[in-house]
């Protein structure tokens, strides 16, 4: 790929000029992703967008003193201004002890081909064929199925180069192809709109556009004619697609700028149970074509796979090499995210979580960012199903779930093997002991 | 033409040595194929932050985006394309994508450029070079120094500060030709209090279209500070909100993203050209208490959600929505407008040239009222007072929509009583303004620190009402029931 050795020349470029321009050390991150978009609605092409977005990101170092500088002009001449204007804040932003690149013997100076790269050769044409199908899957699935936000096609290759004044430089491309589906569902007055997607590294992943398209209309006819619920006290059972978001709240207050911040309600937490002893979360960035794998991370460090929680009981936090310095530990290549992170998932598929709850509420979309960091406090916008014996009784809307994430995940009664691989979190559906529903 | 429209083609046309001819000329070949509308948009971004953690500032960054997007519509199908180059090539190039949305057909002419007259609403000044880097390291130093001498549970001070320059020049075939220079800037603390164990956040922040020498007017910039320890020390004494529906005074300024979410949303164009919204062909019907007046108005001087002309060279406007709690209209673009048969209200928004516009709220507001707003709180019995909100959301199709409270209290006898932890509150959007039973008359925008997202587009926007008291809305605390 000529694109490659070109942005690793500007990669070189970059910490070149730093060096010129007196950093005592820089990292540089550049970056180009290529595309197309459709979408389709009722039937006809709507929009079809051809992206190509790039960009260099340079961070100096003098001394202790940090400065960064983005732009999207590859030139040489913004090379240098982007630098310069790197250098110029580094002049007065403050020395800053714990600021600096990763160690260098952490770089990630040989890695696995994580097999990230599976380009898609759709033209238009195709796409908007593909677009068709899905919504048209849809449109016919139920004569309830009334009106339509359309069906969309992506697709986008791109490559990604970090390098630093170690000398470490590393690249490598990446693909991520999407197809998507929103109808709405009509039935007197009320309507209801859901959704389905599919999104994977490689094409031949994804799952078929008339299985995404019925599956959308599906989701939004069966929220037909939901009712209020009365304030309560009930377990619930987060949908795979939604459970996700649990884990992505313990992420945020394990991250090491929560903690050396004092801005979570896990700070000093490792060693501690968490969760009940059924729980374990691991991290792995090694995955071959799984959405949120890395070789290395924003800092070049070289990823590996870990336990994050054993057992109920928290092995690490989400460290970069800055966060780890203030906390005196050892980044945990964590800089940019995690990558990979996996709930081990039980043995019940989505019905059985239901029969184990027994009587219930099932959430399958939230709403907000009712989510306190600091203390841990839940209160987030719901909808979803009332569940008696085991078995979906009604549709149920406009009510909020609420609790404290330290309860919620003790809380915790069973983890469902259901597990959604769209995103970089992966878990089955989650059951919670507990929660104060408020309604009508 | 202006100052404005001078330093918008300075900074876009002529280091790519383009001329107004050349755009007339790239889209006459746009709309050689069956198309009924093209536009250019160039764009020259620059943006820069500043970090103060730990009592030092610490981090800064510039950034630097600069392209043009293409556009060419036909009927309901819009084709897309854009560089991040500005120059001839990458221009006739982006066309020649973006018109293949629709087959050759009849030929159209790109009408003569025709200037549209309107006030200028901010200074087109470059806020980056309004204060001395030397300046603004001292301000986010005394901004910490201030925060921490309130309270010595005080134990974190993040303070950040952000400028903008956004210059955009906007070529299309209806014969506009339009420029605006659009500075922004922001300054937020955030600040994490503890005392026994338990921590607590206090988060605020103001800005708008300015320099940053609107920072150091008087006390403002102070005044963030200690209104941020304040919110921490009373979320410090913060007991379990209630859970249920009750009945709740919303406090005036950003409380009213209540209305962003709502209603604001749901009146948007292209929701209500496809069908899609629970707003959908209700114009003309009831759909708020008869106190209720609600705008959206990017005219504003100076406001974070103001554009001079908005991102398809339209002039912003004063656009009714709901009239003495009648519907009166949305909120448009040009391609929604044509297909509803009606004109663009300025709301063509879009996040850069890399995106495509669509209809956005800016400034949306509720016009004052008649009470006072003590005599408000006094009339409610049992029920919750919120005056500080974090984000909220919304589905369109259902209308169902949230917004979190971050500083609230609860209500007893009339009476103020105790503050409660924050709370996200659940209501229906067409329902939720026929609830509204008292309006105040303390109309209070919000200070300039909103961000609204849509389908992955992020634009600056603002909101506010007086003092409302909205009966039965749910309220999703811990307790009660």
């Amino acid at each position: 790929m000529s694109d490659r050795s070109q942005l690793e020349g500007l990669v070189n470029q970059l910490l070149d000029e730093a060096k010129v321009q007196g950093a005592t050390a820089a990292e540089a991150d550049v970056s180009l992703v290529t595309g197309l978009s459709t979408t389709v609605r009722l039937g006809e092409v709507e929009t079809i967008e051809h992206n190509r977005d790039r960009g260099l990101a340079v961070t100096v170092y003098v001394g202790q003193r940090k400065g960064s500088a983005s732009t999207s002009d590859f030139s040489a001449s913004a090379v240098k201004e982007a630098v310069s204007a790197a250098c110029g804040i580094a002049r007065y932003t403050a020395e800053d002890g714990y600021a600096g690149l990763a160690d260098p013997e952490l770089m990630a100076y040989e890695y696995a081909d994580l097999d990230l790269y599976h380009p898609w050769d759709l033209n238009a044409e195709h796409a908007i064929e593909l677009g068709q199908t899905c919504e048209a899957a849809a449109r016919d699935f139920d004569r309830r199925i009334t009106n339509s936000e359309g069906a969309s096609v992506s697709m986008h290759e791109g490559v990604r180069v970090y390098g630093n004044s170690h000398g470490f430089v590393g690249s490598y491309p990446t693909s991520r192809h999407s197809v998507s589906c929103s109808v709405i569902a009509q039935e007197g007055e009320a309507m209801q709109r859901d959704y389905w997607y599919s999104t994977t590294r490689s094409a031949e992943d994804l799952e078929g556009v008339e299985s995404i398209g019925s599956h959308a209309a599906e989701r939004a006819v069966r929220r037909l004619n939901g009712r209020r619920l009365a304030t309560c006290q009930s377990a619930v059972v987060f949908a795979a697609e939604v459970a996700s978001s649990l884990l992505s709240h313990l992420v945020g207050a394990i991250r090491g700028e929560s903690l050396y911040r004092n801005a979570s309600f896990l700070v000093d937490s490792l060693g501690q149970r968490l969760f009940p002893s059924i729980v374990n979360i691991s991290e792995q960035p090694h995955l071959t074509k799984a959405l949120g794998s890395a070789p290395f991370d924003a800092e070049g460090v070289l990823t590996s796979s870990r336990e994050l929680v054993k057992d109920g009981v928290l092995q690490g936090y989400v460290l970069d090499s800055y966060s780890a310095r203030k906390l005196g530990m050892q980044t945990t290549g964590n800089a940019g995210g995690v990558h990979n992170l996996i709930i081990e998932p039980g043995r019940k598929d989505l019905a059985e979580m239901l029969k184990e709850m027994d009587n219930g509420l099932l959430v399958t979309e939230l709403m907000g960012q009712g989510v306190n960091k600091v203390t841990g406090d839940y209160s987030r916008g719901a909808s979803g199903f009332w569940v008696e014996q085991g078995e979906i009784q009604y549709p149920v809307e406009e009510f909020t779930i609420a609790g404290n994430l330290r309860n919620m995940f003790l809380g915790v009664r069973e983890i469902g093997r259901d597990v959604d691989l769209r995103r970089n979190v992966r878990t089955g559906s989650i059951l919670i002991e507990e929660m104060t529903i408020a309604g009508a | 033409m202006s100052d404005t429209f001078d330093i918008a083609r300075g900074l876009l046309l002529d280091s790519g040595n383009l001329t107004e001819g050349q755009l007339h000329d790239v889209l006459g070949q746009a709309l050689t194929h069956s198309i009924d509308y093209a536009d250019l948009y160039f764009q020259v971004n620059r943006h820069e932050s500043w970090v103060l953690e730990d009592g030092i500032v610490k981090e800064g960054s510039h950034g630097l985006d600069r392209g043009v997007g293409v556009r060419a519509v036909s009927g309901e199908k819009t084709g897309f394309a854009y560089s991040d180059e500005i120059t001839l090539g990458a221009l006739t190039d982006a066309a020649t994508t973006a018109r293949n949305i629709a087959r050759s057909g009849q030929e159209k002419r790109v009408q003569a450029w025709a200037a549209s007259p309107h006030p200028m609403l901010y200074e087109p000044v470059d806020p980056i070079g309004t204060l001395t880097e030397h300046d603004k390291v001292e301000l986010l130093s005394r901004l910490d120094a201030e925060a921490r001498k309130q309270d010595p549970r005080v134990k974190q001070v993040i303070v950040s500060l952000t400028g903008v320059h956004d210059a955009v020049l906007v070529a299309a075939s209806d014969g506009t030709l339009a420029a605006d220079v659009r500075p922004l800037v922001r300054l937020n603390v955030s600040v994490v209090v503890e005392q026994d164990g338990r921590r607590e956040v206090g988060y605020t922040g103001g800005g708008g279209r300015y320099g940053y020498d609107y920072f150091l007017a008087g006390e403002r910039a102070t005044g963030y500070a200690r209104e941020a320890v304040r919110q921490a020390l009373v979320n410090l004494q913060a007991r379990e909100a209630p859970a249920g529906t009750m009945n709740v005074v919303l406090g005036p300024g950003w409380p009213g993203v209540l209305l962003h979410e709502a209603i604001g949303h749901g009146l948007e164009g292209d929701f209500n050209r496809k069908g899609t919204s629970a707003f959908s062909g209700r114009v003309g019907e009831r759909v708020a208490s008869e106190q209720c007046t609600v705008v959206d108005d990017g005219t504003l001087p100076n406001r974070r959600g103001s554009l001079t002309t908005d991102d398809e060279g339209v002039p912003a406007q004063t656009t009714v929505l709901i009239e003495d709690g009648i519907l009166k209209g949305y909120m448009h673009d040009k391609l929604n407008g044509r297909l509803m048969g009606v004109t663009s209200t300025g709301n063509g928004r879009r996040e850069s040239y890399a995106h495509l516009p669509m209809p956005r709220m800016t400034n949306t507001y509720m016009l004052a009222g008649r009470y006072d707003p003590q005599e408000i709180i006094a009339s409610v019995d049992k029920g919750l007072y919120a005056v500080n909100f974090g984000g909220g959301q919304v589905d369109i199709t259902s209308g169902k929509f949230v917004f979190s409270a971050s500083e609230a209290y609860v209500i007893e006898k009339g009476k103020i009583s105790y503050p409660v932890k924050g709370a996200t509150l659940i209501g229906n959007g067409p329902d939720v303004l026929t609830r509204v039973t008292m309006v105040g008359k303390d109309l209070a925008l919000d200070e300039g620190v909103g961000t609204c997202g849509k389908e992955g587009q992020s634009v600056p926007v603002g909101v506010g009402q007086p003092t409302l008291r909205v009966d039965g809305l749910t309220v999703g605390g811990t307790t009660g029931g």
